[in-house]
C-alpha cells in the first residue's frame, strides 16, 4: 500500500469524524431537523470500501449513510446543506440525511427502509452486466438488516444470477435499539451468505481502516472477475446511540477506556498507520485539513440559502 | 388487424426490445397460463432469451432488483404476476420507486415498469383478486396503467419500455388477455389520454381496465331502452385524463363510474369527485359509482358474481340516473 493510499483512508476517517460530530452539534443547537443516525463508530468502513472501489461502480446506501457519501467523494458543502435542508443540498433539500445521492460519484439510491437498498443493488448490479461497464454494486447496511425478507431474498436472487454485488454488513451488534443476541440466533452472519451461495468473509476488526480495504479490495476484484456476489461482513461498535438523542443508548453502556482504542476507528486507524511507519506529524497535518474543511463547509452551509417551497410540487414525474 | 390482448401485448415487449437494448425482463409470466399466451410470447424468448431473468418467488427482490437497474440505466419490466402478489413487492412499488425522482432533487429517474395480473378472475377468491388501481393511484410519482382494448395493451406497453422516465404498474387483466380487437402499430398512444370509444347523449360511462367492456356490453342494453350512452375508456388512471372526462359528463349531464375497485376510496371515487368539483353546474344528477362491494371476494361463484361490477348494474344505475330516480 501507498503512503498516498494510507493517508487517504486516514483523512476520511477523520472527514467522517468532524461531519458527524458537526451534524450532531447542529441537532443540539436546533439547526437540524428530523431523525439523523450518526456513523461515528463506523468511519472505516466507508473510509476502507469507498477506496477499494472503481468509479464505474455504483454504491447504494441507507439511513447510516453520511460517511458512505463522503468517501464516495460527495461534495461536502453539498451534504451538509442537504441535511439541513437547504437549497444548495446534494438534492436541493428534499431528501435529508436519511437520502443522501450523488449519481455523478455512482452514489444512485439511498434508502431510509432498513433493507431497502439491497434489491436496488441487484438491479445496479445486473445493468453493469447488460451495459458492460465492468463495475459492481456495493450496498451498505447493518445487522439489522437481516431479519427482513429483502435480506434474504436479495441474497438468494444476486447467487442465483451471480451478480456482481458486494453486500458491505456493518456489523454493530445491535438492530435500532435490540442487540444482536436478541434478535437472531444466527451469531455468525457470513453464514447466512454462504448458505446463499456466495464467498463471505468477516473484518474482525473494522475499525481498522487498512484492514478493511485490503478485505473490500480482494472481495471487489472477485466480484469484477465474475466471480458472483460477496458478502463481507464488518464488526464494528456504533459509538453513538441509534440517533442523535437516542436516550435508550445509554443502556448498552459506554466502552471502557481499553476497547474505545480497539474500536474507535479514528484512534484505531492511526495506530496501525503508525505502526506501518506513517510519520506522526504528517497524520496531525491531515487531521487538522480535515477538520478545517469540515468546518468551512458547515458554515458555508448555514448560511446558504434554505430551500424555496415554490417548486415543491415539480419533479414528482420525470 | 385483429388480434388478441395478449399478442397485442407480446408484439409490443417484442418490438421495444428489439428497438432498445436496455430493456430487460425480469421473470417470464406474463400471458399468464393460458397456452395462447405461452405460444404468443415465444418469439419474446426465443430472440431475448439473454435479456429475461428466471426467477424466485421473489416479488420485494425482484421489484427492487427492477428498481436498482432503472436507476442505473436500464429499462426492466418486471413480472409480478397475478396482482395480489403486488403486496409481496409493496415496500419498493410504493416506496422506493416513485420517490427517487423527486427525493433527489431530480438526478435520479426510474423507467421501471411492473406488471401485475390484477383483478377479480373468477374463482380466486380473497387472495388472488385484488385490483389495485385505487391504491397505487394515491402514490405520488407512480404511473398507474389500466389498458382495456387489445391497442391499450400495445400502446402503453410500447410507452412503458420505449419512452417512460417513471416507474409505471401496468395492471394486466386476466379476463382481457383473449379478448380481441385492432391494431395499427404506426403509432401508440401514450397514457393520459382516454378514449371515447363509443357516443352518446343522456349519459356516460366511465370505464377502465374490465369495466370498459362491461360499459360498452351495457350501452348496447342501455339503447334498446332508448337511452343513448357515451363509453369513456380511461387507460389510464395516473395521469387521468380529467379534461375528456369533464367534456363527456357536460356533454351528458350524467355520469356512471364503473371501476373494479372496492367501493369505498376506490379509483371511483376519485373520479367522482373530480367530476363533481369541476363540472357540478353542468351536472343534471351526481356521479354514481358502480363498484366491487366493500368485501373480500368470496370464492364461490354465485357469491363471487353477487360482489362484483356487471353490465346489468351499470344499465340499473344509468337507468335510475336518466329516470331521474336519483337526483
Amino acid at each position: 500500500m501507498t503512503p498516498e493510499l494510507l493517508l487517504g483512508l486516514y483523512r476520511q476517517v477523520c472527514r467522517i469524524r468532524y461531519f458527524e460530530v458537526a451534524v450532531e452539534r447542529l441537532i443540539h443547537e436546533g439547526k437540524v431537523r428530523g431523525l439523523v443516525h450518526v456513523s461515528i463508530g463506523h468511519e472505516a468502513v466507508a473510509a476502507g470500501v469507498c477506496a477499494a472501489m472503481a468509479p464505474q461502480d455504483y454504491l447504494l446506501t441507507g439511513h447510516r449513510g453520511h460517511g458512505h457519501v463522503l468517501a464516495r467523494g460527495a461534495d461536502l458543502y453539498r451534504t451538509v446543506a442537504e441535511i439541513l435542508g437547504r437549497a444548495a443540498g446534494l438534492c436541493g433539500g428534499r431528501g435529508g440525511s436519511m437520502h443522501l445521492v450523488a449519481t455523478e460519484k455512482g452514489i444512485i439510491g439511498a434508502t431510509g427502509i432498513v433493507g431497502g437498498n439491497l434489491p436496488l443493488a441487484l438491479g445496479a448490479a445486473y445493468t453493469s452486466l447488460v451495459l458492460r461497464t465492468g463495475g459492481a454494486a456495493v450496498a451498505f447496511f447493518g445487522d439489522g438488516a437481516v431479519g427482513n425478507g429483502a435480506f434474504h431474498e436479495s441474497l438468494n436472487l444476486a447467487a442465483l444470477w451471480r451478480l456482481p454485488v458486494l453486500f458491505v454488513c456493518e456489523n454493530n451488534e445491535v438492530a435500532e435499539f435490540t442487540r444482536r443476541e436478541e434478535h437472531t440466533r444466527v451469531a455468525r452472519l457470513v453464514d447466512l451468505a454462504r448458505v446463499y451461495g456466495m464467498s463471505a468473509e468477516r473484518v474482525a476488526e473494522g475499525a481498522d481502516a487498512v484492514a478493511v480495504y485490503e478485505a473490500a479490495r480482494l472481495a471487489l476484484e472477485l466480484v469484477r472477475g465474475g466471480g458472483g456476489p460477496y458478502f463481507l461482513e464488518v464488526t464494528v461498535r456504533r459509538l453513538r446511540g441509534h440517533y442523535v438523542g437516542d436516550v435508550r443508548a445509554t443502556r448498552r453502556g459506554a466502552l471502557e477506556e481499553r476497547e474505545i482504542e480497539k474500536w474507535d476507528p479514528v484512534l484505531r486507524t492511526r495506530r496501525r498507520l503508525e505502526d506501518e511507519g506513517m510519520r506522526k506529524d504528517e497524520l496531525d497535518v491531515v487531521m487538522a485539513e480535515a477538520e478545517r474543511e469540515v468546518e468551512e463547509a458547515v458554515e458555508r452551509a448555514l448560511a446558504s440559502k434554505e430551500a424555496s417551497a415554490v417548486n415543491v410540487e415539480a419533479e414528482v414525474y420525470a | 388487424m385483429k388480434v388478441r390482448a395478449v399478442e397485442a401485448l407480446a408484439r409490443a415487449i417484442y418490438e421495444a426490445m428489439e428497438r432498445n437494448a436496455e430493456i430487460i425482463l425480469l421473470g417470464d409470466g406474463f400471458g399468464g397460463l393460458s397456452p395462447v399466451a405461452r405460444e404468443a410470447f415465444r418469439p419474446v424468448w426465443d430472440k431475448f432469451g439473454d435479456r429475461v431473468m428466471t426467477v424466485s418467488i421473489s416479488e420485494l427482490g425482484l421489484a427492487g432488483a427492477g428498481t436498482g437497474a432503472a436507476l442505473a440505466g436500464c429499462r426492466p419490466l418486471v413480472d409480478l404476476s397475478t396482482g395480489s402478489f403486488i403486496f409481496q413487492a409493496w415496500p419498493q412499488v410504493v416506496n422506493e420507486a416513485p420517490n427517487f425522482y423527486y427525493m433527489t432533487g431530480g438526478q435520479s429517474c426510474v423507467p421501471v415498469t411492473f406488471y401485475s395480473l390484477a383483478g377479480i378472475r373468477g374463482a380466486g377468491a380473497a387472495q388472488h383478486s385484488h385490483a389495485t388501481h385505487g391504491m397505487l393511484g394515491n402514490v405520488p410519482g407512480l404511473r398507474v396503467l389500466v389498458p382495456a382494448t387489445a391497442q391499450d395493451f400495445y400502446d402503453l406497453m410500447m410507452w412503458c419500455l420505449l419512452e417512460s422516465q417513471d416507474p409505471s404498474v401496468f395492471l394486466s387483466h386476466a379476463l382481457l388477455l383473449l379478448e380481441e380487437g385492432e391494431l395499427q402499430t404506426d403509432v401508440w398512444n401514450p397514457p393520459g389520454r382516454a378514449a371515447v370509444l363509443r357516443e352518446g347523449m343522456d349519459v356516460t360511462l366511465v370505464g377502465m381496465s374490465v369495466t370498459v367492456l362491461r360499459c360498452l356490453k351495457a350501452a348496447e342494453m342501455l339503447r334498446e331502452r332508448g337511452v343513448s350512452a357515451e363509453v369513456v375508456n380511461l387507460r389510464s388512471v395516473v395521469p387521468l385524463d380529467v379534461e375528456t372526462l369533464l367534456g363527456s359528463a357536460r356533454r351528458t349531464g350524467r355520469v356512471v363510474i364503473a371501476d373494479e375497485c372496492h367501493r369505498t376510496f376506490g379509483a371511483g371515487a376519485e373520479i367522482a369527485a373530480t367530476i363533481a368539483e369541476k363540472a357540478w353546474r353542468e351536472l343534471k344528477a351526481p356521479p354514481v359509482r358502480v363498484a366491487t362491494a366493500d368485501v373480500p371476494i368470496p370464492f364461490s361463484p354465485p357469491l363471487e358474481e353477487r360482489v362484483i361490477v356487471t353490465a346489468e348494474r351499470v344499465v340499473e344505475a344509468a337507468l335510475e340516473l336518466c329516470e331521474g330516480r336519483r337526483s
